[in-house]
């Protein structure tokens, strides 16, 4: 079933174009996230699907309802906050209830679903409690559960852990994808954080200047994002890209970095099926970090492909040391074993796993294979 | 699909009956506010509207153009009024707004009892103008207050009769008007000196600036802002004082101590001249803004400095 | 820097501002002392002297005794009158005034920032140009020379207060909270009364106090729109000075002056922080 249908959906601040037609369908159970960077119209988005926002244009459906013009409360979702905006003067368990004592609840039947929901979120002990009294974490439980009480068609998610420091933010995210895998709800989370996007989601709705860029879950978006956009925002540090130029031998398609330079890099790629026009033209080269490692590093399948490049710049991490190195004279990010540590200024053998390589139009910036 | 586009946009029912359902809340919030902003329009353009008729005991229509204006400005009454507003107001703000730094500044000094000193600086602002005028009355009349008390204790050759001095009357006016609002410079002054960046002051101690040097330099160039905001909000009281002179000198002796506000209040209901007691009432409005406009102009400057940095 | 600057500079700091506190406090003892002393006492030194009796009964005449154009009830019905004007235009001031807050400033309508601009020109309109508008307003009604009169003119007029103070208030809660309980399905009114108002303490002392205080001391509307018996205390003192002014009663007049000032200075001392707040709010308009 589909849960959330977004048809041509526009908004215009004055002259102000935020959101160019949007169409997006999600599926009943469903973890979808919306991510962009600030002002890329996501959380506008997020309101018009609230009821909290007019759209412009366009029609949002929730369970196969057209919801335009019916209040929040009546759209049968529930909503978490960045702020997490709980009633400062309520109790948490009156910050649960607030929304059944405005839909007429029967009190048994309240205090039937707090003891649920708080069961679940292990927040029994606080109930008693002011949101002031509260951690920033269990503030978040809270808010979690005013929402879960609602057991509503759609839970929207604004932002809920950008708030919190990074080690809760990291345990709060496992917690709200267990959350979903229990109780199969359907979501909708904006962020602005491509982390949390690929860990939580099972389908990524990538937003840019007010459009989607790309609506697909987190491999394909990662594998093969449909544009430089998506290509650059997703993954850290991002996907590395540069100009490079597109020749076919006999053997097949090679992209040349750094064409005509003593140092070009003629990459053989296997298996692409690009299209003959562009053939003998510029293209955009991407390539992940990962694809770059030490030398000796075998990548399953081909022959590795090693070059020789000079290192410009050692990140050691712990986990893994980064390496700006120079390809064809272009830079580029390599992501190697912490054992190795290349000597800074001199050159060091690299291998490149061509087979994820992506190409992108120049123009269009699209990509192409 | 054309079904939901259609039912998206059709003005149907369920818009009427919202709107009728947060008629309650409209009307909550409508009528209030438009009773007070329809007031504050209406009456004003109404007191315009009187101050060009020609009314007298009763509002008249008819247009006698600027006529009230030139009469009021020609009267004797009116002339001593606006020199007296701008000694008055001159003196009573500069005074005031040194008084109340140097409250504030003194009261900074991290001393015991700050917060009872406070109160006493500022408890004269709970107080009416009426009281301040009536009490300061008796403390200035020669016959009964300071000038006695001295003459009493021996030194009889002592004189402070400003009260009945008709040059110095209004001298006294500044003094109660001093001391009814000088904590209230004080208050905002030291809410400024106490929001000057702790970084600030200390840098300068690295650097080596006394307390002298500290607050020339440093701290005082940080409250001009709070400054201009003072000499606005006292200037505006000035302009409209009423009370307190009623209270303390009635504008005399004779005419000596005579406002604006008071002529206002004589044309309109002592001597029922309407027209003219509107055209001075227009008139104490331009002086006001005169004060008010370009203050007005120097904050929208000042909003657009801090937003364009 | 506390410690270097001992001795002889801190010791003079403490002289001046205790010398000024004295001058600032003077006149508050001076009708005090007076207010207890006889009328002949004062009549015979001056105003400034300690009571040698101690003329508690000035209190009894000035609350119910003497006489003020040709009514001698002493201040007790002004008192009344004053008090009967300023309660109830204090409530519906700051309960008008925090509901147009809160919409102004969490609910965006139509035109929300143009009428909100109006009102609060009210806070620098002189009361001299709405001074005949309302006479004749009043007048037409049938409300000249009443208190209910008053009350609706202190009402109007301290919307500017109010709606400024309360609004610059509430533009501080997060919108967030306002999404979140109209998701919960709570409307206009339940928001404010289960959310916003909870949260309202502070603003409301401070816009009582504030409303209090200066409906009680106003003085040009009460003389203006009202006379004899339905006048407010403000006016009634200078009608008292007025009065007495050939036999002046130094003593009573002072102990009229001090049960006139007392509710605001009361509420000065009690609610002090929230009377400077109210102050320092007002100027940042």
């Amino acid at each position: 079933m589909t849960a959330l249908s977004i048809r041509a959906l526009s908004k215009r601040y004055a002259n102000l174009e935020v959101l160019k037609g949007i169409n997006l369908d999600i599926e009943s159970g469903e973890f979808t996230v919306l991510v962009g960077p600030s002002g890329c119209g996501k959380s506008t988005l997020l309101n018009i699907v609230a009821g909290l926002d007019r759209a412009s244009s366009g029609t949002v459906e929730i369970g196969g309802r057209v919801v335009n013009d019916v209040p929040p409360k009546d759209r049968d979702i529930a909503m978490v906050f960045q702020s997490y905006a709980l009633y400062p003067s309520m109790t948490v368990r009156q910050n649960i209830t607030f929304g059944m004592e405005c839909r007429h609840v029967p009190k048994a039947e309240q205090d039937a679903a707090v003891a649920n929901v708080a069961k679940l979120l292990q927040i029994e002990p606080l109930l008693g409690r002011k949101p002031s009294q509260l951690s920033g974490g269990q503030r978040q439980r809270v808010a979690m559960g005013r929402a879960l009480v609602r057991d509503p068609l759609l839970f929207l998610f604004d932002e809920p852990l950008s708030n919190l420091d990074a080690k809760l933010r990291v345990e709060m995210r496992m917690e709200i994808k267990r959350l979903h895998q229990r109780i199969g709800a359907t979501i909708v989370y904006v962020t602005h954080d491509q982390i949390e996007a690929m860990t939580m989601a099972t389908r990524i709705a990538v937003m840019h200047h007010g459009q989607v860029q790309q609506f697909a879950d987190p491999d394909t978006v990662y594998r093969y994002p449909a544009n430089l956009f998506v290509a650059r925002f997703m993954g850290s540090p991002p996907m590395n890209t540069m100009p490079a130029r597109l020749e076919a031998d006999n053997g097949g398609p090679v992209v040349v970095i750094g064409a005509g330079r003593p140092d070009e890099v003629r990459l053989r790629l296997r298996g692409y099926d690009v299209a003959a026009s562009f053939v003998g033209r510029e293209v955009v080269l991407g390539i992940r970090p990962e694809c770059i490692a030490e030398g000796s590093r075998v990548f399953s399948g081909d022959a590795p492909i090693v070059v020789s490049a000079p290192v410009e710049m050692v990140e050691p991490t712990g986990a893994e040391t980064m390496v700006l190195l120079r390809l064809g004279g272009e830079a580029a990010m390599a992501r190697i074993t912490p054992d190795i540590r290349p000597t800074l200024g001199a050159s060091a053998d690299f291998a490149l796993d061509t087979r994820r390589i992506c190409l992108f139009d120049p123009e269009t910036e699209r990509l192409i294979a | 699909m054309t079904n939901a586009v259609s039912t998206a946009t059709r003005p149907g029912r369920p818009a009427i009956s919202g709107a009728l359902r947060r008629l309650p809340e409209y009307l909550t919030i409508w009528v209030p506010l438009l009773l007070s902003a329809a007031h504050l329009v209406s009456f004003s353009l109404w007191t315009i509207w009187i101050s060009f008729t020609p009314s007298t005991l009763v509002p008249v229509s008819g247009w006698v153009g600027l006529r009230n204006y030139t009469a009021v400005l020609a009267t004797r009454n009116w002339k001593i009024a606006f020199d007296n507003l701008l000694l008055f107001g001159s003196a009573f703000v500069l005074l005031s707004v040194v008084t109340g730094l140097v409250l504030a500044i003194l009261l900074d000094q991290r001393i015991r009892g700050e917060n009872v000193l406070r109160s006493i600086f500022l408890y004269p602002l709970a107080v009416s103008f009426v009281v301040t005028g009536t009490v300061w009355s008796w403390l200035l009349n020669p016959g009964v207050g300071i000038q006695k008390l001295v003459h009493d204790l021996g030194w009889t050759s002592f004189k402070f009769d400003w009260l009945i001095d008709r040059d110095m009357a209004i001298w006294t006016i500044v003094i109660a008007a001093i001391w009814q609002s000088s904590g209230f410079a004080m208050a905002l002054f030291l809410a400024g000196l106490r929001s000057v960046d702790a970084d600030l002051v200390k840098a300068a101690q690295i650097d080596g600036a006394g307390p002298f040097r500290m607050y020339r330099r440093v701290i005082l160039p940080t409250l001009w802002p709070i400054t201009v905001t003072v000499v606005v909000i006292q200037l505006q009281f000035a302009i409209s004082t009423f009370d307190l002179v009623r209270a303390l000198t009635n504008g005399g002796p004779g005419i000596a101590t005579q406002l604006p506000a008071l002529v206002v209040y004589d044309l309109m209901f002592q001597r029922s001249l309407l027209g003219r007691g509107a055209a001075a009432a227009v008139l104490m409005l331009l002086i006001l803004l005169a004060v008010l406009l370009p203050y007005a102009a120097w904050r929208y400057i000042q909003q657009r400095r801090a937003t364009h940095a | 820097m506390r410690d270097q600057t001992f001795a002889p500079t801190r010791i003079l700091i403490y002289l001046v501002v205790s010398l000024i506190a004295a001058a600032w406090l003077a006149p508050l003892v001076v009708v005090v002392l007076n207010s207890l002393r006889t009328n002949e006492e004062i009549a015979q030194a001056s105003m400034i002297g300690w009571p040698k009796h101690w003329a508690w009964s000035n209190y009894a005449a000035a609350w119910s005794g003497f006489c003020v154009a040709e009514t001698c009830a002493g201040i007790r019905p002004y008192m009344l009158n004053s008090a009967l004007v300023t309660i109830p235009a204090t409530i519906f001031s700051t309960m008008l005034g925090a509901i147009a807050g809160y919409a102004v400033s969490l609910w965006r309508f139509r035109g929300d920032s143009w009428i909100y601009g109006i009102v609060t020109l009210g806070l620098f309109l002189p009361q001299q140009m709405r001074l005949l508008p309302w006479t004749i307003v009043l007048r037409d009604i049938g409300l000249i020379n009443t208190l209910t009169g008053l009350v609706l003119i202190h009402t109007i007029q301290g919307l500017s207060f109010t709606t400024l103070f309360c609004r610059n208030y509430y533009v501080a809660i997060p919108h967030e909270l306002i999404r979140a309980a109209r998701i919960d399905g709570a409307g206009f009114f339940r928001i404010f009364w289960r959310i916003i108002l909870p949260l309202s303490a502070p603003i409301l002392i401070v816009t009582v106090i504030w409303q209090f205080t200066h409906i009680w001391n106003e003085f040009l509307y009460g003389v203006t729109f009202t006379s004899g018996q339905q006048q407010p205390v403000t006016a009634a003192l200078i009608a008292l000075s007025a009065a007495v002014a050939d036999i002046p009663q130094h003593g009573v007049q002072s102990a009229a002056v001090i049960i006139a000032a007392l509710p605001t200075l009361l509420i000065y001392l009690l609610g002090g922080r929230y009377f400077v707040r109210g102050l320092t709010a007002g100027a940042v308009k």
